[in-house]
């Protein structure tokens, strides 16, 4: 299991690559990246700041991939999450599984991502034109995360 | 007992600080009672944390309940429903 939380970029074709590469038995990698909208609920996004809380979302993230992997048969798990200030284009996450097939892959990549948006301690803040705003939390993103 | 306390996003703007930390009373012993507790701060402090606001607790980084017992040298964090993804 990696899980990331960080400042930087991430190179999404090396971390997949290094995923296949750490284990002969992985048949499948199903990926997830996450990026910046230039618009979001109607307004326009020149900037985003992500919080985070140092410790917490890592633990919380990890434990994510920990119960996907007894819900599943998995290989490995990858999560790679930033914070601080992004742009619209800019990666925000990336959540990759591997397994032997893809069923699995699929699945505990989705379930890993629907229970980060509700699950590991970030926020964002969106600066555009009509100043600055926090997001608010989705009721489809709770919803996402109950059907598992 | 002494207590380190986080707020976080829209909280930690709304009441003005990261962190601190805290010498409370005794009869304090859960995380309600601990939230209840700061809501008698002031108005800023009433309005963050009180019950019209969705307020999520982190007692040692796990998600708390309201029933959370509590203890010496606990970090309790206080903060919105997450966004992040």
């Amino acid at each position: 299991m990696i899980v990331r939380v960080q400042r930087e970029d991430f190179d999404v074709g090396g971390e997949l690559a290094g995923l296949r590469a750490r284990n002969p038995q992985v048949g499948a990698v199903a990926a997830f990246v996450g990026s910046v909208r230039d618009l979001n609920d109607g307004r326009r996004v020149a900037r985003m700041m992500l919080e985070h809380y140092p410790g917490m979302t890592e633990k919380a993230i990890a434990g994510i991939c920990r119960e996907a992997g007894e819900r599943w048969d998995l290989c490995d798990t990858l999560v790679i999450h930033r914070f601080g200030e992004l742009e619209p284009g800019d990666q925000i996450v990336l959540v990759a599984v591997s397994s032997a097939h893809r069923a699995a892959a699929f699945a505990a990549c989705e379930f890993i991502m629907d229970y980060v948006k509700t699950r590991a301690p970030l926020w964002k803040k969106e600066t555009g034109a009509q100043g600055e705003r926090w997001v608010e939390a989705r009721d489809s993103d709770d919803q996402a995360a109950a059907r598992w | 007992m002494r207590i380190k306390l986080l707020y976080f996003a829209s909280l930690r703007e709304a009441l003005g600080t990261a962190s601190e930390a805290l010498e409370i009373p005794d009869a304090i012993t859960t995380v309600d009672g601990l939230r209840e507790h700061l809501r008698g701060r002031g108005p800023d402090w009433d309005r963050a944390l009180g019950s019209g606001g969705a307020v999520r607790v982190a007692l040692d980084q796990t998600i708390a309940g309201p029933d959370s017992p509590i203890h010496d040298g606990a970090e309790v964090a206080f903060f919105p429903p997450v966004t992040g993804g």
